[in-house]
């Protein structure tokens, strides 16, 4: 899989401070998530890919441009949502995208067509003669999805979509990043602090702290992992149930109380675990296949790095 | 596609020339303007000097028809560089005016509204940003002082003959660079302003009164430090020395012509200095 975002050893400076320190990594998925609490560096790393800040040392390359040398080629690559409120107030939603489509380099009628094309598709069909100051704070943030992907980006950089979002605009926009994600047009970064957000929509994720990354995973691949963390709970011969397993290579602790954890082997088909339980006469009350969700990686990352 | 089935497709057309981009913004820009009728009339009434021009040069090149009413022709009609000088003047005030309507409209509503980083997350940069601002005034301002002046001129050449046209070659230079250089001191101050300070309605009031506080300082320098050079932050006295010197004219404003345009110059680069420092994606707090 060809790289989408590479950095190697870059530092970005403002002013005296030390914003991003030597950040090197290689981004390859679908949809990276850029998680980390506030002041972690997410919104100066978007930044600098767009080229806004220079690095002080290193470098950033998208789709193997790198973003200084060759800021045009980059930004035409790229659609950007930014965070904070991002138009022209007294601009209908379709003059807006439509200029917008026309500065990334698409013909006046093009643009036209896909301004109208693109709001549509994030659900303002009906709103969009009218102007961008009477919108409201969810249709401002898919006002902001329309114009950054009017001209067909190979990647869209997304900075808290959900912000300040009501909790039924908060999954449509959710739905409206999986489904671009699952359309498989382009490549998808989004910068968050909800880490539900990242987990919902990402594959790969990049943490962020003070400036540096502290941990770098990819989801579906964790997912996989924790699948084997299994918690139990039973009534009946609990000792030869675990010895049982053991013997099968699980990793047994006893809870108490006839609860057992247990760390199943990769190659440990679940069908065993009944089958075991059977043949001790083993009651299962309940049985947990436990993941480690997005925050417990989170949390670790952070403990880890403090 | 139909636009009512939603879904998203990318594109891998053609893309225009990166180098003619900058027009796109005053193509939205005048799409905005025009929607103001007092706007549309101000243009339309500009056009009233030039017009009341084409006649009187009518009338210098054709001074036979006093005779044919028994009349005797008038001596003081004639078209020479202080004609020109006149009408410089006359509409290099109405591109004031137009300029204090338009101005603030450039720039400060793209930076209230926080719209820069979704101009420049494209290949767009700052430079064409500014040049695309400053056209939307440029091309107006010309259409109302050196286009008209240029067409009196040739028309009045038409009529007067060779002799006259060779004897007055350098009006047409004085009228496209005296206009020019109003016109860009104009754009300039105007997108520089309404960038500082972000408000139209103040950064209005500020092209405004720039003129009258450039006045002012000139004569609190020139008192207090008992020269003439604060002439040269005085931008009127700056504009119309730089006019009659091209128009061969005398001046009593108390600046040479190369002082006028170290001043000249001089305003222009704070006002580069000042785009610079204020038109940017994302402001470096330090």
């Amino acid at each position: 899989m060809s790289s989408v975002i590479q950095l190697q050893g870059l530092t970005v400076q403002l002013g005296k401070r030390t914003i991003l320190n030597n950040l090197t990594i290689d981004l390859k998925g679908r949809t990276i998530g850029l998680l980390g609490p506030n002041g972690a560096g997410k919104s100066t790393l978007i930044n600098t890919l767009l080229g806004f800040y220079a690095p002080a040392a290193g470098s950033a390359h998208v789709f193997g441009h790198e973003v200084r040398a060759e800021m045009r080629k980059v930004r035409s690559l790229i659609g950007y949502m930014p965070e904070n409120d991002s138009f022209v107030a007294d601009m209908s939603a379709v003059t807006y995208v439509r200029m917008m489509g026309e500065l990334s380099g698409l013909p006046a009628e093009t643009a036209l067509e896909r301004a109208h094309e693109c709001l549509f598709y994030v659900g303002l069909g009906e709103a969009r003669y009218r102007k961008l100051g009477t919108y409201s704070l969810g249709m401002k943030q898919l006002a902001k999805l329309a114009q950054a992907i009017v001209h067909g980006p190979r990647l869209v950089i997304l900075d808290e979509p959900t912000n300040g979002l009501d909790p039924p605009a908060r999954r449509r926009m959710l739905r409206m990043i999986q489904e671009m994600k699952a359309q498989g047009e382009m490549h998808i970064v989004l910068c968050s602090h909800l880490l539900r957000d990242v987990e919902d929509t990402c594959e790969e994720v990049v943490i962020l702290k003070q400036g540096s990354i502290v941990h770098h995973a990819n989801l579906d691949e964790e997912r996989r992992a924790n699948r084997r963390f299994v918690e139990i709970e039973t009534v009946g011969d609990e000792e030869g149930f675990a010895a049982a397993l053991e013997a099968l290579g699980a990793e047994c602790a006893n809870a108490g109380k006839g609860r057992w954890k247990m760390v199943l082997p990769p190659e440990f088909a679940m069908r065993e675990l009944y089958r075991v339980a059977s043949v001790n006469d083993l009651e299962l009350r309940r049985i947990n296949y436990r993941k480690d969700t997005l925050e417990d990686i989170f949390l670790k990352a952070m403990e880890r790095n403090a | 596609m139909a636009v009512y089935k939603r879904s998203y497709k990318s594109y891998a057309g053609e893309l225009t020339n990166p180098r003619t981009r900058f027009l796109i913004l005053p193509k939205y820009s005048y799409e905005r303007l025009f929607a103001s009728r007092f706007l549309t009339g101000f243009l339309v009434a500009s056009c009233f000097l030039p017009l009341g021009c084409v006649g009187y040069i009518y009338i210098v090149n054709n001074l036979g028809m006093f005779a044919a009413m028994g009349m005797p022709a008038p001596e003081f009609l004639k078209i020479d560089g202080s004609f020109f000088l006149f009408f410089l003047n006359f509409q290099g005030a109405l591109a004031y005016i137009l300029t204090t309507l338009i101005g603030p409209n450039l720039i400060a509503p793209d930076l209230a509204n926080n719209a820069l980083p979704t101009y420049f997350s494209r290949p767009f940069s700052r430079t064409e940003y500014v040049t695309g601002k400053m056209s939307v005034l440029m091309i107006l301002l010309s259409l109302i002082t050196w286009v008209p002046g240029l067409l009196l001129f040739t028309m009045q050449a038409s009529q007067a003959g060779w002799d006259w046209t060779w004897a007055n070659l350098y009006i047409p230079r004085a009228i496209f660079l005296g206009s020019m250089a109003w016109i860009l001191l104009l754009s300039l101050l105007a997108v520089a302003l309404s960038a500082w300070v972000k408000w139209k309605v103040v950064a209005g009031a500020l092209i405004l009164g720039v003129f009258g506080i450039g006045a002012g300082l000139a004569a609190m320098i020139n008192s207090v430090l008992v020269t003439d050079l604060g002439a040269m932050v005085d931008l009127s006295r700056i504009m119309y020395t730089i006019w009659s010197s091209q128009f061969g004219q005398e001046t009593a404003t108390g600046l040479e012509p190369f002082e006028a345009w170290i001043g000249f110059f001089g305003v222009c680069t704070v006002c580069l200095l000042l785009l610079e420092r204020k038109i940017r994606p994302k402001e470096i707090v330090k």
